[in-house]
This record gives structure tokens, C-alpha cells and sequence, in this order.
């Protein structure tokens, strides 16, 4: 069964009904979602607020069944052989509050190691090596709850990763977390795979960077659809075709009527408060809009400080693809 | 060499079973709930009947029922409502997703708290039957251990049936873990001989494995409790063996369709987790 694909899933449909009639209507969570995921990636899910990362994660870790469709994890069918899928996969969600207050790190490590039935001298090494690792070794016997937000959250990886899972699916693991705190997580996650290279890691995040960065193959869904699916360089690629234009001008009055612009594909901007300056980025089919918009942007009596063509990002992909920015 | 099924089950029951017992021994304020508190409720009615010269064993019984609140109380608060908090913290969607029976997970839930929650009864035992100077007259300790044991694993299996029941209720599980607290006092017969209700209220409460218990043990520990039995000693240890396999097979079968319902409807996590 080597070529089995660590998660496969056909026209993968979830909806929601509302409890009570009148208490808002039927949301369509994921919409007929065709998705290969094979051995060995790193594999990320990008998508906005409400996007459907966490309903898909939950079916594949057969916490929630689909509505219509199918999902297949290890080539194990999600609904009927979820025993087995649970052999296979670890799971760990972001500002996790797992775990018993009163236990101290070890202690909780070790409790949830035994719901894998791992021998508690192999468990507590194993715990040992990878509190190491984390930077958590000082921690190992604090209560949990006196643990910060970073702390906290690299225990519960290590919760994922401690009983050794062929597949691990990550809810947005490094939210809220600072630099370093994110640093050493995805370092681990790198690490493990290298170290497995039969092993996959299927993330959701809301940071493009991170995606970037990590990601063998990034899935970009909207509204329960998959609306791309590729390398974070292909993706690029796609866009790379236009041109993407960064522009700081002194504040301008009307942003909007750059939305509507011949030839701009999309347009995003932020104001800079302290300097008082507009930071414009547009994607553009063309060069040949470039003099127009300059116009445009002198013709509200803005001054231009600064003008570069840029390499495009992950988040121009998104923001082509969704139709809107991440933050 | 993988460790076989039953290994690897008793590995989670232990596991689950440790954070109840160490919380006993970290959180020593719950001793003032489950030891000090019924010994309130015993003074009173142990100084109703001293006022009104009752028969010396009635107060020996209360001594008795105060003590096992202390283990109705856990079934109700720290197992059937158990879940509403797991989920809340999202230990819930964990216990779900692991290798091992859920039952396991109960189980492990269920002994622990019976552990700590027999230090706590045992202690207001002593401590009654100190400040009301009881005298305990044990012919059987064979049968009051069997006894003591099958109210002990079909209490906690009810318990375990009413977390599975429970797990996809939000706050209503408080509200019926309140209401379920106070009426069983009285049906369970806590501080009075059962058979006072009458067989047909007495028979009922038998569903409630503390009713037969409390009975058999105010037989084991007072020699005037034959006379005030509801039922013998054997039929009582049978009929508890019985609750045992039922509340079992019946959480069995309530983990297995309350999961399922809550795949089903997304209610096993809550939304944001
Ligand atoms: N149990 C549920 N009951 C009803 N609706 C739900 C439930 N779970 C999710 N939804 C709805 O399904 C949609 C997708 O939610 P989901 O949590 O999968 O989004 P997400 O991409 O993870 O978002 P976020 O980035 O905010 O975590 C949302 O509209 C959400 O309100
Ligand atoms: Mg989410």
C-alpha cells in the first residue's frame, strides 16, 4: 500500500444546518473538495476566516463526518475505518488548552501517550528528547498552567508529534505565537520530515510567510472551495505574468477608484499612520496601466514617494485567487 | 513486538485514572467539599434523632449515608458532567481521535475518581463516627468488600453511561447533574432505611446502584440492619453484580451512538477548536 496517497478526498462536501430554523441558515463549510495528498509532504491549507481549514482537518481526523462525498486518510476510509485512521494520525490546534492544569508538563505528555498505548518508559524518553529540542527541558516539571502562551503551545506539538504519527495535521500551530516561539516549530516540523521522509504533515495557516516557507504544496480555499492548488513557486509563477507594482504616496482621498482601474487585477493598500503615507500594491495584467494610475494618484494632489516593480508574493496569489487580503 | 489490545487499554485507563488521583492529592480544597461538607448534613439529622431518643443505629446510618454522598456526588459532577468540561478545554476531540476504546477513557475516569473519592468517604467515616461515637459491628468483611466493589463498579458505570449521554450537552449538563442531586438523597434512602419508602419506592430507586448499596452495607456494619433491610445480603449482591453488566453494556452502546451523533452533527468539538 506504499503508493497510497496519505489523504485523498472525492467531491468532500460538509454542511451545516442551523439547530433551530430561525438561528441563521445552512452554511456550506466545504463544497465537492477533490484534494491528493501524497507520502512524504508538507502540505499547506491557506485560507481565510471561516474558509472551511478547520472543517476539512476535522473530517480527515475523523472527528466530523461528511455530508456527501469521501475521504480517505492512509487509504483508509474517514467514515467507516476511523479505528484505523486514529492508528495513523496525531492532531494539534492552535491555543490549545488541552491537557489538566495540575499536571506538570511531563505528566500530561505522558497521559496523552498512553491513550497510544506507548510503553511509559519509551513515552517518558521520548518526552524527554523532544522537551530538549523545544527549548522546554526547564519546563518539564511545571504545572501546565503556569505555562505561557509559546510554552504552551510547543507542549501541545510535542503532544502531536510524541506517539509518532505517519500522518499529523496541524490547525494553524503557530497562532499567536511570537518569532521564536514560531521559529522552533517550524524547524521541528522541517527536521521531522527529513528525518521521515515517509511521513506527512498536513498544516492550516493564516500566515503566508509561513506557508511560503514551509510548504511542499499549498491548497489556497475560499468559501469550501479549493480555488488552487500548487507549489508556493508555481503559484507564484501564475502571477508572475503580470506585474506587480508597490507604490508609497502621501495619504490619498479616494483608494476605491483604483479597484475599478483598466488592467489592474487586484489592488490592496494600507495606510501608514506615523509617516502619513499610503502604501498602494497593485497586480496588473500589463505595464501599459502604470502611467495611468500615476496620473491618477498626482491628479488627487499626492506626492509619490517611492515606486517599485516587486517579485510577486504568496499573498498576491491569494488576494488574486480570493479577492481580498488575509489581514 | 506490538503490545497487544488489553496492554495498550490499560495503559489509557491509567493514564486517565492518574490526573484524578494526583488532583486529590494537589487540590486538597476538595477535601473540604466532599469530607467536610456531608458532615454538616449528618449533624443535623444525627441530632434530630438523638433529640427525639431514636434507636442508636439510625444515627450510625446516617454516619454511613453521609459518607457514600461523597461518591454520588463525584458520579454526578466529575463524570456524567465530565465531558461538558473536556470539551470545553478540547481534551474531548483528543480522547476522541486516540487509538484506544472510549470506554477505556471512562474507565480510566471512573477509577480514578473512585480512588480518590474512597480516602474522602472513608475519612468522613471515621470522623462521624468519632464526634457521634458510633460503634461498627462487622461479622462479614469478605461480603462487605464484595459488596462495597459491585456498588462501587455499577455506580461508575451509571456514571460512565451519563457521560456518554451527556457529551453533547452544553450547559444543560449542569442543570440536570443539579437536579439529580438532591431527590436521590431522599430515594436512595441516605439517612434512613430504604424499606421506610415502601418496596415499590425502594424497588425503583434499586435502579440507582447506591440504593441496594447502602443498604447491604447498613446490614454489614450495624447488626439491627437485618431488620431494617430491604432486601437480604445475597439478593442485593446479585441484583448490584446485574446493574454492573447493564450500566457497561449500556455506556457501551450510548459512547458508540453519542459519537456517531456528534460526527454528525458537528457537536463533538465545539466551533472554534
Ligand atoms: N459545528 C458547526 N456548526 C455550524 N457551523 C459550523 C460548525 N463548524 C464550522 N461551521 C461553519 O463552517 C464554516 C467553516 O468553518 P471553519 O471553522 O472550517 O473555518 P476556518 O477556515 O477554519 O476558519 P478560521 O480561519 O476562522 O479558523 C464557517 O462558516 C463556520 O461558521
Ligand atoms: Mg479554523
Amino acid at each position: 500500500m506504499d503508493q497510497e496517497p496519505a489523504v485523498r478526498t472525492e467531491a468532500l462536501t460538509r454542511v451545516f444546518e442551523p439547530k433551530k430554523k430561525k438561528e441563521g441558515s445552512t452554511v456550506r463549510a466545504l463544497e465537492s473538495v477533490d484534494l491528493r495528498i501524497e507520502q512524504g509532504e508538507l502540505f499547506g491549507i491557506l485560507g481565510p476566516n471561516g474558509a472551511g481549514k478547520t472543517t476539512l482537518l476535522k473530517i480527515l481526523s475523523t472527528l466530523l463526518l461528511p455530508t456527501s462525498g469521501k475521504a480517505y486518510v492512509a487509504g483508509l476510509d474517514v467514515e467507516t475505518q476511523f479505528n484505523a485512521v486514529r492508528q495513523r494520525i496525531n492532531m494539534v490546534s492552535g491555543g490549545e488548552i488541552s491537557g489538566y492544569g495540575l499536571l506538570t508538563v511531563k505528566e500530561n505528555l505522558w497521559m496523552f501517550s498512553q491513550f497510544y498505548g506507548i510503553k511509559s518508559k519509551v513515552a517518558l524518553q521520548r518526552i524527554d528528547d523532544m522537551l530538549g529540542e523545544f527549548g522546554l527541558l526547564d519546563k518539564k516539571d511545571a504545572k501546565v498552567r503556569t505555562l505561557s502562551t509559546g510554552q504552551r503551545q510547543k507542549m501541545n506539538v510535542i503532544r502531536g508529534f510524541v506517539t509518532d504519527p505517519d500522518i499529523i495535521f496541524l490547525d494553524e500551530p503557530t497562532l499567536g505565537l511570537d518569532v521564536n516561539a514560531s521559529r522552533v516549530i517550524r524547524t521541528y516540523i522541517l527536521d521531522w520530515l527529513k528525518d521521515h521522509p515517509k511521513k506527512t504533515v498536513v498544516l492550516t495557516t493564516h500566515y503566508m510567510a509561513e506557508a511560503d516557507e514551509l510548504c511542499d504544496r499549498i491548497a489556497i480555499i475560499d468559501n469550501g472551495r479549493i480555488l488552487a492548488c500548487d507549489s508556493p513557486e508555481r503559484l507564484k509563477k501564475m502571477v508572475r505574468m503580470n506585474t506587480t507594482l508597490s507604490m508609497d504616496v502621501t495619504r490619498l482621498k479616494d483608494t476605491a477608484v483604483f479597484k475599478t482601474f483598466p488592467g489592474v487585477e487586484s489592488f490592496t493598500f494600507t495606510e501608514d499612520g506615523e509617516k502619513g503615507l499610503t502604501k498602494l500594491r497593485f497586480v496588473m495584467r500589463d505595464e501599459s496601466g502604470v502611467s495611468d494610475i500615476v496620473s491618477a494618484v498626482l491628479g488627487q494632489g499626492s506626492r509619490i514617494e517611492s515606486l517599485q516593480k516587486t517579485e510577486p508574493t504568496l499573498e498576491d496569489v491569494f488576494i488574486k485567487m480570493v479577492g481580498k487580503g488575509l489581514e | 513486538m506490538t503490545d497487544g489490545w488489553v496492554i495498550k487499554n490499560l495503559r489509557a485507563i491509567k493514564g486517565r485514572a492518574y490526573p484524578r488521583v494526583i488532583g486529590a492529592i494537589r487540590e486538597p480544597s476538595w477535601v473540604f467539599f466532599e469530607v467536610v461538607l456531608p458532615l454538616f448534613t449528618v449533624a443535623a439529622f444525627a441530632y434530630v434523632y438523638q433529640f427525639m431518643d431514636a434507636r442508636e443505629e439510625l444515627i450510625g446510618y446516617v454516619v454511613l449515608g453521609g459518607a457514600m454522598t461523597a461518591f454520588w456526588l463525584n458520579v454526578l459532577w466529575s463524570m456524567a458532567a465530565q465531558f461538558y468540561w473536556e470539551k470545553e478545554t478540547g481534551n474531548l476531540q483528543l480522547y476522541m481521535i486516540a487509538p484506544t476504546s472510549r470506554m477505556s477513557i471512562l474507565a480510566g475516569m471512573a477509577l480514578g475518581g473512585m480512588l480518590s473519592t474512597t480516602v474522602n468517604a472513608a475519612s468522613t467515616l471515621v470522623i462521624g463516627a468519632f464526634i457521634f461515637n458510633i460503634a461498627f459491628d462487622v461479622v462479614d468483611p469478605l461480603m462487605l468488600i464484595a459488596i462495597f466493589l459491585a456498588t462501587m463498579v455499577a455506580l461508575y458505570g451509571m456514571g460512565m453511561m451519563f457521560a456518554s449521554l451527556y457529551m453533547l450537552f452544553g450547559r444543560e449538563a449542569h442543570h440536570l447533574s443539579n437536579l439529580l442531586t438532591d431527590p436521590v438523597y431522599l430515594a436512595s434512602g441516605f439517612y434512613f432505611p430504604v424499606k421506610f419508602l415502601g418496596a415499590a419506592v425502594a424497588a425503583g430507586a434499586s435502579v440507582i446502584p447506591i440504593t441496594l448499596g447502602l443498604d447491604a452495607l447498613r446490614q454489614l456494619f450495624f447488626t439491627a440492619g437485618a431488620e431494617d433491610a430491604f432486601l437480604s445480603l445475597e439478593a442485593e449482591l446479585a441484583l448490584l453484580v446485574g446493574l454492573c453488566a447493564l450500566f457497561m453494556v449500556l455506556a457501551h452502546y450510548s459512547l458508540r451512538y453519542m459519537e456517531y451523533l456528534g460526527k454528525a452533527t458537528g457537536r463533538l468539538t465545539l466551533r472554534w477548536q
